[in-house]
């Protein structure tokens, strides 16, 4: 019988007993050694390895908060407004709760951009984490599609004309567009049809398949193991009497504690954004939102939450003058292609992909470009394992060129989530459009310019 | 009949085979799915006509009424403001009115069935925002030249006061005007242009 085949636990002083009747009828000594216990990561993990663990304390948070507002909220478009007013100010302590799920929500926006910023810098997409970082980017597209449905739900201004304008970016797909922009409202304006629906997704639907997405890229991170600051494998120096990396340390207890340094100072910050300004001037909790919804009045200036502006800025930045130099972009582009690469069915495919899209341009409205560059500019990210060509994976060893490219895209990332918050100007459309140039250029050149870049030669084992 | 080898083709035809039924299923069965979520009856029955009294519609004013949730500009041109669509005609994308945006009765100079009342659903044709009315003919922040119109707070677009898009601007077509027609001189009808009883 297997179940009298396992070794009894041990170690566990009063509760040896318990865990080894429950270890031999489930692996739960094996996932706790595979885990936590026997999982080694790199020794050398510095401040930017705090954001996943954080990431992870903040989708419990928003699932915790979010189970008890919804024993207070009514899904009805005469009623969500009110129900969560009367959150606000009648439900005990319930505006806490509103407040610790409206700034965890941006809370987990910062956490997961710093977390994915950290595997931009370190090369931990490359091979061979690739499926980390792809199963990561799903998370993200997910997190955005909650983030969405959730900021319909108060049925202020914010919520109404903020949902009317992204339903309305799927009305510009050609054919289908309008059927399934009405599909997804189930009316012909958005209405308690469309409230009642992105309630469904937002407390059911889309976090079920976030827990899975979260469990696959635990699982995936572990089978590959981490990457680290030096980007090099630790895997690759193991001892030989145990097998285990030398440059390895089990990640309980020494990551364990470090990370709940992590989060007390993360608890510390959070709780004096929660207290001293939930609202955090507008870019948290918009003014508008304080209004309930009216159909008939856009409010004077709308934009959409911190998190989505820099493609919102890419998507107001896409006019038709703009399509000239975008066409300019795809001619020198395809150029750059044909001129360096060496197979000729690459040039072609190229040639053609070009051609095709320099005839989109020319027939197809502006409009639907801009919502194709919007999805495109979130979409390159699962790209990049394929884009990186340079033979060092961490920032550490990578040349100057490197560096000064990324900073550019970082600054041009911030400048347009800036310009994406405020209201349209002439001179603002134009360093928009500088932006989002860049923005893409950033991806679309990498090939070649993480090649060109003059590296240093990794370690062989992590520096500190 | 055990000691006989496996047939593999007949395996991977059956595979094959029961791969495909069970895919038809899956697909059928998201249908009642998929459809659950299209407008339902209710939703499609509150389209009704709207009917509007225009007596005390001041020239040069604007008023608002909702068609299907929607909302309904009706303005009041005066002979300036009619003057100025015909100023914007070089700034606007299709000052033709080419494009189906309207009823056949209103594909004229003025967008609407009489010159001086102008009826359009106040939605911007790029993401459907409700632009804002501007009708002085003044220098504004986002032109230098304004003819009087309307400008959409959310991404810039502006349209002259028959809805006419200007040329260049996120919104590609001109404002839709909404079916409508006058039950008297005073009496409109949104969402309804059949003619007799």
């Amino acid at each position: 019988m297997a179940a009298t085949q396992k070794q009894p636990v041990t170690g566990a002083g009063p509760f040896n007993g318990l865990l080894t009747w429950v270890d031999q009828r489930f692996p739960l000594m094996q996932l706790w050694r595979e885990h936590l216990a026997e999982y080694y990561a790199p020794k050398n993990f510095n401040f930017w390895y705090y954001f996943g663990s954080l990431s992870l304390l903040v989708l419990v948070l928003q699932i915790v908060t979010g189970i008890f507002l919804t024993m207070h909220y009514k899904p009805d478009a005469a009623q969500a407004f009110a129900s969560v007013e009367y959150i606000m100010r009648d439900v005990p302590l319930g505006w806490l709760i509103r407040y610790m799920h409206s700034t965890g929500a941006s809370a987990f926006f910062i956490v997961v951009y710093l977390h994915m910023f950290r595997g931009l810098m370190y090369g931990s997409y490359r091979q061979p984490r690739e499926l980390v970082w792809i199963f990561g980017m799903v998370i993200y597209l997910c997190l955005m599609a909650e983030a969405f449905f959730g900021y319909l739900l108060p049925w202020g201004q914010m919520s109404y004309w903020g949902a009317q304008v992204i339903i309305n970016l799927f009305d510009a797909l050609p054919l289908i567009g309008p059927d399934l922009s009405l599909w997804i409202r189930g009316d012909y304006v958005v209405s308690d049809a469309t409230l009642n629906r992105f309630f469904a997704f937002h407390v059911i639907a889309i976090p079920l398949v976030l827990l899975g997405l979260v469990a696959a890229h635990i699982m995936a991170l572990h089978e590959v193991g981490s990457n680290n600051p030096d980007g090099i494998e630790i895997k690759k120096n193991k001892d030989p009497q145990t097998g285990r990396p030398l440059d390895g340390i089990p990640f309980h207890p020494y990551y364990t504690v470090k990370d709940i340094l992590g989060v007390v100072v993360f608890a510390a910050v959070f709780a004096a954004i929660l207290f001293f300004m939930p609202e955090f001037g507008g870019y948290f909790l918009e003014y508008n939102n304080f209004i309930p919804a009216d159909p008939l009045k856009t409010p004077s200036h709308i934009a959409p939450v911190w998190y989505f502006t820099p493609y919102y800025s890419i998507l107001r930045a896409t006019t038709e003058g703009f399509m000239w130099y975008l066409g300019a972009g795809v001619i020198g582009y395809v150029a750059l292609i044909i001129l360096s690469v060496k197979e000729g069915g690459m040039k072609l495919l190229a040639a053609a992909v070009g051609v095709v899209l320099i005839a989109g341009f020319i027939f197809i409205e502006a409009k639907v470009w801009g919502v194709v560059l919007m999805g495109a500019a979130v979409m390159v990210f699962f790209l990049l394992p394929w884009l990186d060509r340079s033979p060092v994976k961490s920032i550490r060893y990578k040349g100057g060129l490197f560096k000064t490219v990324l900073a550019i895209f970082v600054i041009a990332f911030f400048v347009l989530g800036y310009f994406g918050t405020q209201p349209v100007t002439t001179a603002g459309t134009v360093v928009s459009q500088v932006c989002t140039m860049i923005y893409f250029a950033f991806f679309a050149l990498m090939p070649w310019y993480s090649k060109m870049d003059q590296t240093r030669p990794e370690p062989q084992r992590v520096t500190g | 009949m055990a000691e006989k080898e496996m047939d593999q083709g007949k395996r991977r035809f059956l595979v094959a085979a029961t791969s495909v039924a069970g895919g038809v299923a899956s697909g059928a069965v998201a249908v009642p799915f998929v459809a659950s979520m299209l407008p339902s009856e209710r939703a499609k029955a509150a389209g009704a006509p709207v009917e509007v009294d225009i007596s005390k519609l001041a020239p040069g004013e604007q008023m608002t009424v909702e068609w299907r949730g929607k909302p309904v500009w009706i303005v009041r041109r005066t002979q300036e403001m009619l003057d100025a669509v015909r100023k914007t005609d070089d700034k606007v994308a299709d000052p033709d009115s080419k494009k189906p945006m309207q009823p056949a009765y209103a594909k004229n100079e003025f967008r609407s069935l009489k010159p001086d009342y102008l009826v359009v659903v106040g939605i911007c044709t790029h993401l459907g925002c409700s632009p804002v009315g501007k009708f002085k003919a003044e220098p504004e922040p986002f032109d230098s030249n304004w003819q009087g119109g309307f400008y959409c707070p959310c991404h810039g677009s502006l349209f002259d006061l028959a809805g006419r898009v200007y040329k260049n601007k996120p919104a590609p077509d001109n404002l839709v005007v909404p079916p409508y027609k006058y039950l008297s001189d005073t009496r409109l009808l949104i969402g309804d242009d059949s003619k007799g009883a």
